[in-house]
């Protein structure tokens, strides 16, 4: 019998296997040609990086080379690319010539995505993909070059860590919030930029490629915000789409890949497709062991044997040296489904099963990676894990052993064993405390530091005291933050600054929070805490705001919105009045308001709307009066020396610097101030949360006020003589609040607990300490003293709804 | 008219609508919110808290829960429970991304009744 003929176009991993296959199961059935649009045969693509690292060279990853074609009899066509399928013909083109084909296999792989900005095809540019990329990145990868990788998933970070390792200076932009997004949830995703960032590798998440800057080849990068990073070289490591142009010209079924069905076989019956090129039930495929299931089907179905295809789960590892990372199954989180984690931010480790059912379905793990391949097992067969539930998430060492006791297990504890990682403080140091007195949490903390730093071992050392002390300890009752953890608001702020934490899942990971994306409790919190403490490192997260903060704009019971522009103290013009006289009829405001704090709002404005009346406002001159922030809110005044008979000092004028200096700042809930002209107090300054009194010498500050739920008059901080010392002592005390209170509570509640002894001391006595706190707070204010509008009203798609429906015909 | 019969509405690109929040779609029916979670997974739910009315769609997105802007109900967006000691539930819709786009089955919403 003649052979057949069998083309194959692409000698890639998946075809290279396919070959292996089908020589073994049907020798001599095809007389195999076999075209290669790169100049060589197979080899192990995904062995890149380690070549890149300069771990392995060429040589090592070749998997079959030159003999093993020759000693198979194919006939290799390699740097010869296929120009053309003629199906009726059933002949490949390539511009030497035709081959005619029986059957024909494409396994073209894919192409590297290539993000369509100015400057992507300067020289300096590449992808990550095959041989030759590699070798660009290595030519170009001398040590004190810089780099730049487009992409934080797994390929882009390979290309990172393999061109640092050459001594390049890498810079990693990922336009997404973490890195590995599709691998890694946010925890998991934190902890890897952490590794990467102490090896040196600068990470710009949420970052948007605007431009590729150079003349005659990359001289760098550009984002939408502005930043830009010098590049010798960029490698573009976006995302890979099917290459299906061939598949595509002649016609075959192809809708994001070639169409394929179990059998691995398109809509032609002597077409197959394998590898990364196909799609199958809807799935695309990138890494390796489901292309080795397909070669081996398709080896199967040439050789005329029943195989079918089903895609099996894969987990996924980084080929990056010392950072030991694994990710399983479905990790999303969904109804029905439930998570187990653990985090021990000593060591760095996360670990987190997602649970549907009985089963385990999904599992990212981070630092501590060695029973991964034991939950992938769990994963992959379903097994019931309902009786080692409660140990599970420690691996198969503890699976279903009997349930700890865990009183019994610290008391079981030997004295050298340590409870505090952060500290070396062992439970014989601890106990010898507690029997020395030390009765309380907080006195174990004062005398040994135990759980003084991270504070995730609080729990274990009040069992100690548990254990040491019998009924006579009651644990603390410290309220945490929320039910997301145990710390509390003012521990949180602590070791937010102390351990240098910059972002939510950073706190989140090394505080150990018990939920996977916290709460609407606590997200709001860490943001301002983070906003307060890192002014020009963290970005205000607008999905962590309250509505009204998030929209700029105060919504109403029935979902409509107020817009208040600001009147710098109260005052006014025509010109002002009759701009918001227009936009109020212009967008049909229900009812125009005079407000409490001196200006004007208007009620009832459609969220639509809010963008253009912005527009509006702005254009005569008047921005957001952040009528519903946490932040400063109005400063009252009365008319002064400049009219009142009875004025000692120019109160309006003061009140108007005032505003100037502290807008657009947020704080940990709203601020008020008031200046009045003189003692008669016509701006009510003493029920605010900071006054000033005008007097013939002066200035009266003082503090903490209320006329809300609760009403109090304010304490005197100090007297002042200039409008200078003034305006800084009201800078510094609002810094001082900004940075010392627990979100959410007003100025005096804030004082009521640091005492305003404490408060004179800070900003009255020490005058350094006055200036300095000044000082950031103007640093804060060169991010924030802005109009939020500004940026928004250049948007108004963004506050229209996605789609109105009620415009489509219906059926 | 059948009931059975899906109708899978293109809304627009899953970029349009911000990590942990929510954007809004006009029906006959009123508004559905939808929403997008950290892991981008995507959900549709009635826009219309079953307490005072609270525009759903505005509430802070946490896992696959929202909290309701007015008065801190929690759904669960999956199956549109009130959580915790709060009894009620609203509406949801069937919603998927293909190739990038937020697909939403709008059958039901189409029909111009209320769901």
């Amino acid at each position: 019998m003649m052979a057949e003929k069998l083309v194959i176009i692409g000698a890639g991993m998946a075809s290279g296997r396919m070959l292996e296959h089908l020589f073994e199961q049907a020798p001599g059935r095809y007389d195999v040609t076999l075209f290669n649009a790169e100049p060589r045969g197979n080899y192990n693509r995904i062995m890149l990086s380690p070549v890149l690292s300069g771990e392995k060279t060429y040589a090592d990853i070749v998997t079959h080379d030159a003999d093993w074609y020759a000693a198979q009899g194919v006939d290799c066509r390699f740097g010869e690319p296929v120009v053309k399928i003629d199906r009726e013909r059933k002949v490949v083109y390539s511009a030497q010539g035709g081959v005619p084909y029986d059957r024909l296999v494409i396994a073209t792989g894919s192409a590297p995505f290539i993000i369509p900005v100015p400057g992507k095809d300067l020289p300096g540019v590449c992808a990550y993909r095959d041989l030759e990329d590699t070798h660009a990145m290595i030519a170009a990868a001398k040590p004190g070059a810089k780099a730049v990788v487009i992409g934080g998933g797994l390929l882009g970070l390979e290309a990172a860590a393999g061109m640092q390792l050459r001594g390049a200076e890498v810079t990693v932009i990922h336009l997404m919030g973490h890195l590995m997004e599709r691998q890694l949830d946010p925890a998991a995703g934190y902890l890897l930029q952490k590794t990467l960032e102490a090896r040196g590798i600068t990470v710009h998440c949420k970052g948007a490629t605007k431009a590729i800057l150079g003349k005659d080849r990359v001289e760098a990068v550009l984002l939408e915000d502005g930043t830009v990073y010098g590049a010798d070289l960029v490698c573009m490591a976006v995302g890979i789409r099917p290459e299906t142009r061939l598949a595509n010209d002649a016609h075959l079924e192809v809708n994001r890949g070639i169409v394929v069905n179990d059998q691995l076989q398109t809509s032609d019956p002597s077409v197959f497709a394998i590898g990364e090129c196909v799609e199958h039930d809807k799935q695309l495929f990138g890494l390796v062991a489901p292309l080795y299931d397909q070669a081996k089907v398709l080896a199967a179905t040439l050789a005329d044997q029943p195989a079918v295809f089903r895609p099996v789960q894969t987990a996924t590892k980084l080929k990056v040296t010392g950072c030991d990372l694994f990710s399983a199954g479905d990790f999303a989180e969904g109804p029905g489904r439930e998570d187990i984690v653990f985090r021990d931010p000593g060591r760095g480790i996360y670990k987190r099963l997602i649970l549907e059912g009985e089963r385990l379905i999904g599992a990212v793990m981070y630092g501590d990676t060695a029973d991964g391949s034991w939950f992938f097992g769990l994963i992959k067969d379903g097994t019931d894990v309902t009786e080692m539930r409660d140990t599970l998430i420690f691996g198969p060492g503890f699976a279903g052993g009997a349930k700890a006791d865990p009183m019994a297990a610290v008391a079981a504890l030997p004295p050298e064993a340590e409870i505090c990682g952060c500290n070396g403080v062992c439970k014989g140091k601890i106990v010898s405390a507690i029997e020395v007195g030390a009765n309380t949490l907080d006195l174990v903390r004062a005398s040994t530091k135990a759980s003084a730093s991270c504070g995730t071992c609080t729990g274990l050392v009040e069992q100690v005291l548990a254990v040491t002390l019998g009924d006579s300890f009651v644990m603390s009752a410290a309220q945490p933050m929320c039910k997301c953890t145990d710390h509390t608001h003012e521990d949180v702020r602590r070791l937010i600054k102390a351990q240098g934490l910059k972002s939510i899942p950073a706190v989140m990971q090394e505080l150990g929070w018990k939920t996977v994306g916290g709460c609407a409790s606590c997200r709001p919190a860490l943001n301002y805490y983070l906003l307060a403490d890192w002014p020009l490192e963290y970005r205000d997260d607008r999905q962590a705001r309250f509505v009204n903060e998030r929209n700029h704009a105060n919504i109403q019971k029935d979902g409509t919105y107020s817009v208040v522009p600001r009147m710098w103290g109260g005052v006014t013009t025509p010109a002002e009045l009759r701009a918001i006289a227009d936009a109020a009829d212009k967008y049909a405001v229900p009812m125009v308001k005079v407000t409490g704090g001196q200006r004007i709002d208007l009620l009832g404005v459609k969220k639509e709307d809010l963008p253009a009346i912005w527009a509006d406002l702005n254009d005569a001159g008047m921005v957001s009066g952040h009528a519903y922030s946490k932040g400063l809110r109005t400063v009252k005044t009365c008319v002064g020396s400049e009219f009142c008979r009875f004025g000692t000092q120019d109160s309006t004028g003061l009140g108007i610097k005032l505003e100037k200096l502290l807008w657009g700042s947020w704080t940990p809930a709203k601020v008020k101030l008031a200046v009045s002209g003189c003692p008669r107090n016509c701006a009510e300054a003493t029920c605010k949360d900071v006054g000033v009194v005008c007097v013939d010498s002066g200035y009266q500050i003082s503090v903490a006020g209320a006329a809300g739920m609760d009403v109090k008059e304010t304490e005197l901080l100090c007297t002042v003589a200039t409008e200078e010392e003034a305006m800084e002592v009201i800078a510094a005390f609002v810094q001082l609040y900004r940075e010392n209170s627990r979100y959410l509570h007003r100025i005096y509640k804030w004082v009521a607990k640091v005492g305003l002894d404490w408060c004179k001391a800070q900003v009255v006595a020490d005058l350094e300490n006055r200036r300095a706190l000044a000082d950031r707070f103007e640093l804060s204010q060169s991010v924030y003293r802005r109009d939020p509008w500004a940026e928004h009203a250049q948007r108004p798609a963004d506050w229209a709804p996605m789609m109105d429906l009620t415009r489509e015909a219906a059926e | 008219m059948n009931m059975s019969h899906e109708t899978w509405i293109d809304i627009g690109p899953l970029a349009d609508i911000p990590r942990e929040g929510g954007r809004v779609v006009k029906t006959r029916a009123g508004c559905v919110a939808v929403f997008r979670a950290a892991d981008d997974a995507v959900f549709a739910l009635d826009d219309r808290c079953p307490h005072k009315g609270g525009p759903l769609s505005e509430g802070i997105v946490h896992g696959h829960s929202v909290t309701c802007p007015l008065h801190a109900w929690v759904f669960d967006m999956g199956t549109g429970t009130a959580q915790g000691a709060d009894v009620g539930q609203v509406g949801t819709y069937p919603v998927r991304v293909e190739g990038g786009r937020v697909l939403l089955e709008a059958g039901r919403l189409m029909q111009g009744r209320a769901a």
